[in-house]
């Protein structure tokens, strides 16, 4: 059992790093150069995706947050978004705008919604009113608020709603092939020119890429945050 | 609850009154089957030596394989064995290892995938003739140690299909004739298909045609992409309910014989069939006979159009032809 594991394991590795023929002949498959390029596709989409989360749904969790109410809104939009099955909403807007880049886009920035506009509106509620009101009586307008005070405070929640998103879209980016957009999924879905050890490397490249961004994530977090509130570790809501 | 004894004792006259209808009303159900069930000599019997005999009926995950793992397996209900449905396998490649590990009995395989897939026959070798297909298909099977039973009557393939609209405007009536054409057209189908010999590989290898584009999507969606008109070309399924159903599609003949034909084999585990007896054999023989492409595209077109459950399209099946009452 142990032996077969890391048979596997070796046999994904060796797809990775070698070109093999494909299970049904004909073409050359795996190596580096495909791996490659599938990895490119792969971040493209869901870079795409996740800055579209962000520009809609920061700003809302945000603006919620600083006015202190809809705090019912932000967590039933939260999680109705998570309740959304990707398939079927990809199906749904076949209907509207095809299949391809734009439809793959759309629904997994749906996806990134639900974390991102939460985090946003706790991090910004959570904000020490104390801090809040000295700012408002040294004469900084809401915008300013906001800006200088709310916003750096509220980076390491804040963040780690962003990085949720991320995980979760990298992940379900998976599926893109399913609707005109060749990702690192392609390889878990086509078995049958892949082969099993196409499946086990698609599964493994999908995990390193999701932890490679999650560590580049918590890069940007850390510059990010105010040296104060580093000192302080403030806690980070999920 | 009142309390009143007369009162108690008009509900238990009502309660007993309901029931006693109820019973007999069940009773006269079961007269009036058994009275109009002996018709066809199609009927499966049960047969009690078969109770407490199991067996998995397996199928892969779209709708003809649905339909096809439900006929199979309600037909073996009728004659008594104790079936188990595991209808929605991934792949071929799942299917044969659950196969070859147990975990399935049977299941319905395409002698065209069977061949190309698991003994690594490249398409282009699959033989056009369906009948040396199946023999074929058979004596491999059979090195693995697996029983295959009569192919079924249709016959099913991949095929590039369009709008016929559009077919008529481009004038094209075979693949051959996109010669030239073919650059400006875009072509879908599933995301197997970019790397496929029988399938994007051999259009451009065999035909010599270069496409605009090929993009993968979704089986399910093959018919969606040209009505929206995103797809000039996609990847049908000659069994397909849409194709019986209208002329809005039309299927361009495969003159080179890249997509090959197949016919449907129903493969089981040796030990299965020897410990469930004669009545397996006869039972999947005999319920598959009315499956023509008629019938099959039929039963699509009721899964896929009327949405209705593979396991209600099966049941009308074997009620229509007389297999079980």
């Amino acid at each position: 059992m142990k032996l077969a594991f890391l048979d596997a394991f070796t046999g994904a590795l060796d797809f990775i790093f070698n070109q093999r023929e494909a299970q049904t002949g004909g073409v050359e498959v795996g190596g580096l150069g495909q791996v490659a390029d599938l990895t490119l596709d792969h971040v493209e989409v869901s870079a795409i995706a996740l800055t579209g989360s962000l520009a809609i749904a920061m700003p809302i969790g945000v603006w919620l947050g600083h006015r202190g109410r809809g705090e019912l809104l932000a967590v039933a939009i939260g999680n109705a978004g998570r309740a959304v099955p990707e398939l079927a909403l990809i199906a749904f807007m076949v209907a509207f705008v095809g299949v391809g880049l734009v439809n793959v886009s759309i629904a997994l920035l749906v996806l990134g919604i639900p974390p991102i506009l939460t985090n946003s509106f706790v991090a910004i509620r959570q904000v020490d009113r104390d801090a809040v009101e000295a700012a408002r009586g040294m004469g900084m307008s809401e915008p300013e608020i906001v800006g200088k005070v709310e916003l750096p405070l509220a980076v390491p929640t804040l963040m780690s709603g962003v990085r949720t998103a991320a995980i979760a879209i990298v992940a379900t980016a998976t599926i893109a092939p399913l609707a005109g957009v060749v990702t690192l999924g392609d390889l878990i879905l086509s078995r049958n020119v892949y082969g099993d050890d196409g499946v086990l490397a698609g599964a493994i490249l999908v995990a390193v890429l999701a932890l490679v961004v999650e560590l580049a994530l918590a890069g940007v977090q850390r510059l990010l945050t105010p040296r104060g509130v580093l000192l302080q570790r403030a806690p980070a809501a999920v | 609850m009142s309390k009143d004894p007369r009162l108690r004792a008009v509900f238990a006259l009502l309660a007993t009154l309901v029931l006693a209808l109820g019973v007999t009303a069940c009773g006269g159900d079961d007269d009036d089957d058994g009275d109009g069930g002996d018709t066809g000599a199609n009927l499966i019997e049960e047969n009690p030596d078969n109770n407490g005999v199991q067996v998995t009926v397996g199928s892969k995950n779209f709708t003809e394989q649905f339909i096809l793992g439900e006929v199979y397996a309600q037909a073996l209900e009728a004659a008594g064995y104790d079936v188990k449905k595991q209808l929605n396998l991934g792949s071929e490649q799942i299917a044969l290892r659950a196969l070859e590990d147990g975990e399935i009995d049977a299941y319905p395989e395409y002698t065209s995938t069977a061949l190309t897939s698991f003994f690594d026959i490249p398409a282009e070798d699959v033989p056009a003739d369906a009948q040396e297909a199946t023999d074929e298909t058979e004596t491999q099977f059979e090195d693995l140690g697996l029983t295959v039973f009569e192919p079924t009557p249709f016959e099913s393939a991949n095929a590039v299909g369009l709008l016929t609209e559009q077919a008529d405007e481009l004038g094209v009536e075979s693949i051959s004739d996109l010669e030239g054409q073919s650059e400006d057209l875009t072509l879908y189908g599933s995301p197997e298909c970019r790397q496929r010999v029988d399938c994007l590989v051999g259009l451009e290898d065999n035909y010599g045609l270069q496409f605009r584009k090929f993009t993968p999507v979704d089986i399910g969606l093959r018919y969606e992409v040209l009505d929206k008109g995103d797809a000039d070309l996609s990847i049908l399924f000659t069994t397909d309910a849409q194709l019986s159903e209208s002329d809005e599609y039309t299927i361009l003949e495969d003159d080179q014989g890249l997509l090959p034909a197949g016919n449907v084999l129903f493969v089981a585990r040796t030990e299965t069939v020897d410990e469930a007896g004669s009545d397996f054999s006869e039972v999947v023989e005999s319920v598959q006979e009315d499956l023509s492409l008629e019938v099959l595209q039929e039963l699509n077109a009721r899964v896929d159009l009327d949405k209705e459950e593979p396991e209600e399209a099966a049941s009308a099946y074997l009620q229509e032809f007389g297999y079980v009452e």
